[in-house]
C-alpha cells in the first residue's frame, strides 16, 4: 500500500459487475444467476448464511474459480480470469476465509510470496522487509518481520493476511471474514485501514458473520440466500433486523419440534468436558461444558465458528481426546472407548465435512452406507452379498436417498443426497444417540427439510438427537432445545420458543465489544 | 453394488450410458490389450515367443513378480507404498538355506534338521515380522510408509547379508537321510504340467481376490484407503488394517523369496533386489492409485504379466539389456499417463444419469486450487 492505485474516475461507480453467475458442484447449485456489483470506493457487504454461496462467488470475482455460466464486466468490458494471479494483475485481490500462509516461512516472505522483489543479487530483502515494517505500522501491529508466521497467534496471522492484499495495490479488494480471528482493537484498526482505502478509491467487498460489526463499515448492503440474491441496500437504510430478516427468509419451514412422545432417561450425559486447542496447550475450544440429552430429545447447538462446536462433537464421538471431564452413555463411562466402541454402544457422529470424513468417494453409494456395519452382514468369514444388498436397498428407502441405485458411484449424488448416504450409514448402526455437526451444510433447502424430517421421526422413536448449526432459522425449528456456545462454554440455553435475536444476541455475533452493545440495542429498537 | 473398487470399472460405461466407446474401452481395459498386443508383436517377431512351453516358462518368471505385487496392492490399496519386499526376498532365501544347512544347537550338542514344510512356515513368519515392524512405524509411530519401508529395505537387506557375510548359500537340496528335501520342489515340479510357483501365485491371487471382495477386512482396506478419516468414524479399525496390510506384504515376499531361491537352488543375500520397483510398476500398471482405494488384484496380475512378457519377448528376439530397461520404464509412465487420464475423465465426463459425477479429484482440484493461487497472492 505503498502509493495510491491509479484509477479514473468514471461516471458510472460501478467498477466491477457479475452478470447472472451460475456455479454448480456436482448436483448442487451454490449460485443460481446472481448479479453482484462492486461500486467504486465503497464497501460493498455481502450477508449470507453458511451455504448461501458467498464464498463461492468472491472465487469466481477473484478468479480462483470460473463460474458454469455468467459473465464479469470490470470497467464496462468483459472479462474472463484465467487464475487468481490473473485477477490480481487486473487489481483485484482476496483475502480468504481460510488462512494461506506458510507457516514455515517468515512473514516478510509470506507477504511478498510468489513476486519478490528483484535486486541485484536475486531477491531484495532489505527492501521487502522495509515494505512489511510499513505495512505492519500501517496496521498497527507490532511484528517483526522475521518472525515466522507459524510462532504468531491466529489474529496475528489474519493480521499478516491482510497486510499480504493491502501490499498488492489492487483497485478491488475483497475481504472474506477477515475479523474472525481478530480482537475488538484489531477490527476498529482494520475499519480505519479500509476507510483510508476507500478514501484512495479502492473498493471493498467484505464478508462477515459478525454482523452488527459488518454494518458499521457497510456502504452497500447485498443478502444472498442460497445462491440468490435477495435483497441490495443501502447502508443508510437498513439495520439488523432487515439484514436477518433477508438472510434467513421468512417463507420456508423447517418443521417443528416433534411432540406427544415423553422423553426417556438420559441417553448422554457430558460432565465437564474440556478439549485442548491442538495449537496451544493453554487455550482450551471446550471449556468444563456439561449437557444431558434424553431419549427422544432434538438439543440443537448453536454458535459461530470457533466457538467450539465441532471439538465438542468430535470428543464425543471419540475422535479427540477430552483433556478433561466424563462422557456417560446410559449412565457407562464411555471416555476411553475407541469410535469402533462408542459406535457398537449407539452413539454415532454425523461429520460436518462430508467429503473429508463422511465419503469414502472411491466406493458406490452402497459400500458406504454399509461401512459402519459390516459385522451384521459377515457370515462365517465372508460378507453375504444379499444381505447386505438387502440391507442397503432398505437404508436407500428409509432415508429417501435419490440414486440410481446402491452400485452407483458416490460422486453421482447430489450434496443433499450424499448427506443422507452418510446419516443413513450411522442409521443402519441402530444409534441410541446421534450427533450431527452441521447436517445442512451445503445442502438446498429441500434437502434440508427432509433431514430435518428423517431427525423428528427417529427422535419420536426414541432417538437422542444433538445437531449442530450456524443457522438460525435451524436452531427455530425441529429443535426442542437450544444451547449457545460461545467460547467453547455453554452461554445460553432456550426452549423451542426463542427468538432469532435472543439466539443471535447470546452467541455473540450481533454484538462485537461491550461499547458497541449499546448501539446494537438501539438499532434492535428502531 | 457389493464390491468396492472392483466394480466401479464395471458399472461405469453403464452409469456414463453414452453408449459404445472404443476410446473408453481401450483405457479401462489398456492394461489387458497392452498385454495382447505385446503377445501379438512377439509372436511376429519371433517363431520360439507363442508356444505354450515358452509362456509357461515366462509365466514362471512372472510368479515371483506376481506375488510380490499382490502384496503390494493390498499396501497400495491403503494408500501406502512397500519398498523392503525385495529385500526381505532376498533375506528369506537366506534364511532358508541358513535352516536347510541345519541348526546347530551348541548346549545340546546337537544340529536339527527342520523339515522343508517347518522352513517354509518359518521363513513366512519372518515375512510377516517385517512387516509387522514396517506396520507398527507406520501405523503407531507415524512414520511415512516411504521413509519406513526405505529404512527396511536397508536394514533387511544388511541383516541378509549378515547371515552369510556376504556369500551365497549353494546346497539347498537336503538329504534324505535327514528327511529334508524336497525344497526344489516350488521351483521345479510341474502339477499337470504348470510349474508350482505359477500355482502358487494363482492361488494367493484367487485368496487376495476373496479377501478384497468377501471379507470385512476387504471393505475395510478399501475405505480406509479410500478416505481414512470416514472409514475411522465409521468404526473400521485403521490402524489395525494398516499394520496388517504390510504384514500380508512381508509374507508375499517371503513366499517369492523360496520360490525363487528353489528355482536356483540357491540362496543369495543380493536376490531380489529392485524388485520392490518391479512389483510398484506392476499395479500401477494394473490401475491402481497411488493415492489408495483404487485397484484390484486382477488388474495387478496383468501388470506383472505385461512387464514379464514384454522384457522376456525382448530376450528372445535378442534386444540388449540397456534397452530392456529403457522399454520397461517407458511402459511403466506410459501406463501412469493412462491412469492420469482415467481419472480425470471421470471428473470432465459429465454423467447423464443423475448429475454430474463428483469425484474426489475433482473435490481435491477446487480446494487445491484456492491453496495454490492464494500463495501466489
Amino acid at each position: 500500500m505503498n502509493a495510491a492505485p491509479e484509477f479514473e474516475p468514471a461516471a458510472n461507480d460501478t467498477v466491477l459487475a457479475a452478470r447472472h453467475i451460475v456455479k454448480t458442484y456436482g448436483g448442487t447449485h451454490a449460485l443460481k444467476g446472481v448479479n453482484f456489483d462492486i461500486h467504486r470506493g465503497k464497501v460493498t457487504t455481502l450477508f449470507g448464511e453458511n451455504g448461501a454461496g458467498k464464498s463461492t462467488l468472491m472465487k469466481i470475482l477473484s478468479g480462483v474459480t470460473t463460474p458454469t455460466s455468467g459473465s464479469i464486466e470490470l470497467d464496462g468490458q468483459a472479462v474472463s480470469f484465467s487464475s487468481a494471479s490473473d485477477a490480481r494483475d487486473r487489481g483485484i485481490s482476496i483475502i480468504h476465509q481460510e488462512l494461506s500462509l506458510a507457516p514455515n516461512l517468515s512473514v516478510r516472505d509470506n507477504i511478498f510470496m510468489g513476486r519478490e522483489l528483484r535486486g541485484a543479487t536475486g531477491v531484495d530483502f532489505a527492501e521487502e522487509a522495509r515494505q512489511t515494517r510499513l505495512l505492519m505500522a500501517d496496521l498497527e501491529e507490532d511484528i517483526h518481520p522475521l518472525t515466522l508466521v507459524q510462532d504468531l497467534r491466529l489474529g496475528q496471522q489474519q493480521i499478516v493476511e491482510i497486510a499480504r492484499a493491502l501490499s498488492v495495490d489492487s483497485r478491488i479488494l475483497i475481504m472474506d471474514e477477515p475479523t474472525s480471528a481478530l480482537s475488538a482493537t484489531e477490527v476498529e484498526v482494520l475499519f480505519r485501514v479500509i476507510r483510508d482505502l476507500t478514501a484512495r478509491g479502492v473498493s471493498i467487498v467484505y464478508i462477515s458473520h459478525h454482523l452488527e460489526e459488518a454494518l458499521q463499515i457497510t456502504d452497500y448492503a447485498v443478502v444472498l440466500r442460497d445462491g440468490a440474491i435477495t435483497a441490495t441496500a443501502s447502508a443508510r437504510h437498513i439495520n439488523l433486523e432487515w439484514i436477518v430478516r433477508n438472510m434467513v427468509g421468512e417463507n420456508f419451514d423447517l418443521g417443528s419440534p416433534p411432540t406427544g412422545h415423553a422423553f426417556g432417561e438420559v441417553a448422554l450425559s457430558i460432565e465437564d468436558v474440556s478439549v485442548a486447542d491442538a495449537s496451544s496447550s493453554e487455550r482450551s475450544v471446550v471449556d468444563r461444558l456439561s449437557l444431558d440429552v434424553r431419549s427422544g430429545e432434538i438439543v440443537c447447538i448453536y454458535g459461530l465458528m470457533g466457538a467450539g462446536r465441532t471439538e465438542l462433537l468430535e470428543c464425543i464421538a471419540g475422535r479427540l481426546q477430552p483433556s478433561g471431564g466424563r462422557i456417560l452413555l446410559g449412565g457407562n463411562d464411555i471416555s476411553r472407548l475407541s469410535i469402533a466402541e462408542r459406535i457398537a454402544r449407539g452413539l454415532v457422529l454425523v461429520p460436518e465435512d462430508r467429503q473429508r470424513d463422511g465419503l469414502v468417494q472411491t466406493m458406490s453409494v452402497g459400500a458406504n452406507l454399509s461401512l459402519a456395519s459390516i459385522g451384521s452382514f459377515v457370515r462365517g468369514m465372508l460378507l453375504s452379498r444379499s444381505q447386505e444388498r438387502t440391507l442397503v436397498e432398505a437404508s436407500i428407502r428409509d432415508v429417501h436417498v435419490k440414486t440410481a441405485g446402491g452400485s452407483a458411484p458416490i460422486g453421482s449424488l447430489s450434496g443433499g443426497n450424499q448427506q443422507k448416504v452418510v446419516i443413513g450409514k450411522m442409521l443402519i448402526t441402530n444409534p441410541k444417540v446421534m450427533l450431527l455437526d452441521e447436517p445442512s451444510r451445503g445442502i438446498d433447502i429441500g434437502a434440508k427439510a427432509e433431514v430435518f424430517r428423517l431427525l423428528s421421526e427417529r427422535a419420536a422413536r426414541g432417538l437422542a438427537v444433538v445437531f449442530s448449526t450456524s443457522e438460525v432459522a435451524e436452531c427455530l425449528s425441529i429443535a426442542h432445545r437450544i444451547i449457545v456456545m460461545h467460547r467453547g462454554r455453554i452461554s445460553a440455553e432456550f426452549g423451542a420458543d426463542a427468538t432469532k435475536e435472543e439466539i443471535m444476541a447470546a452467541s455473540g455475533e450481533a454484538v462485537v465489544s461491550d461499547h458497541e452493545e449499546h448501539r446494537s440495542h438501539q438499532s434492535d429498537r428502531r | 453394488m457389493t464390491d468396492a473398487s472392483p466394480d466401479r470399472s464395471r458399472s461405469r460405461p453403464r452409469v456414463s450410458a453414452d453408449g459404445f466407446s472404443l476410446a473408453k474401452l481401450l483405457l479401462e481395459g489398456r492394461a489387458f490389450f497392452a498385454l495382447i498386443v505385446i503377445i501379438i508383436v512377439f509372436s511376429l517377431l519371433s517363431p520360439y515367443y507363442f508356444s505354450v512351453g515358452n509362456f509357461l516358462t515366462m509365466a514362471s518368471h512372472v510368479a515371483i513378480f506376481g506375488i510380490l505385487a499382490v502384496g503390494m496392492l493390498l499396501v497400495i490399496l491403503n494408500g501406502g507404498i512397500d519398498l523392503s519386499v525385495g529385500s526381505t526376498l532376498g533375506f528369506s532365501g537366506v534364511i532358508a538355506g541358513f535352516l536347510m544347512q541345519g541348526v546347530q544347537l551348541t548346549t545340546f550338542g546337537v544340529i536339527l534338521y527342520p523339515p522343508v514344510w517347518v522352513v517354509a512356515v518359518l521363513v513366512c513368519v519372518l515375512g510377516a515380522l517385517v512387516g509387522l515392524v514396517n506396520g507398527v512405524l507406520i501405523a503407531w509411530l507415524k512414520v511415512p510408509a516411504f521413509v519406513a519401508t526405505l529404512g527396511m529395505l536397508y536394514v533387511v537387506r544388511g541383516a541378509a547379508l549378515l547371515m552369510t557375510n556376504g556369500l551365497t548359500y549353494n546346497d539347498l537340496g537336503g538329504k534324505p537321510e535327514l528327511g529334508n528335501t524336497g525344497f526344489e520342489w516350488l521351483g521345479f515340479n510341474r502339477l499337470l504340467d504348470i510349474p508350482i510357483g505359477v500355482l502358487v501365485m494363482a492361488v494367493i491371487a484367487i485368496i487376495g481376490s476373496i479377501i478384497l471382495n468377501r471379507t470385512a477386512f476387504g471393505r475395510w482396506l478399501y475405505a480406509s484407503g479410500g478416505n481414512e478419516r470416514a472409514a475411522e468414524l465409521s468404526g473400521v479399525p485403521v490402524k489395525q488394517v494398516q499394520v496388517s496390510v504390510y504384514m500380508l506384504s512381508g509374507i508375499c515376499a517371503a513366499v517369492a523369496g523360496l520360490i525363487l531361491s528353489s528355482e536356483l537352488t540357491s540362496a543369495g543375500p543380493t536376490a531380489g533386489t529392485s524388485y520392490e520397483l518391479t512389483a510398484i510398476a506392476a499395479v500401477v500398471i494394473g490401475g491402481a492409485a497411488l493415492t489408495g482405494g483404487r485397484g484390484n488384484i486382477r488388474g495387478t496380475l496383468v501388470g506383472a504379466f505385461v512387464i514379464g512378457f514384454l522384457s522376456d519377448g525382448l530376450v528372445i528376439i535378442g534386444v540388449s539389456a540397456y534397452w530392456q530397461t529403457v522399454f520397461t520404464g517407458a511402459v511403466i509412465v506410459l501406463a501412469v499417463l493412462l491412469n492420469a487420464i482415467q481419472y480425470r475423465r471421470r471428473v470432465k465426463l459429465p454423467s447423464p444419469a443423475g448429475g454430474s459425477p463428483t469425484s474426489p479429484q475433482k473435490d481435491k482440484a477446487t480446494t487445491a486450487d484456492p491453496a495454490l493461487e492464494k500463495t501466489a497472492g
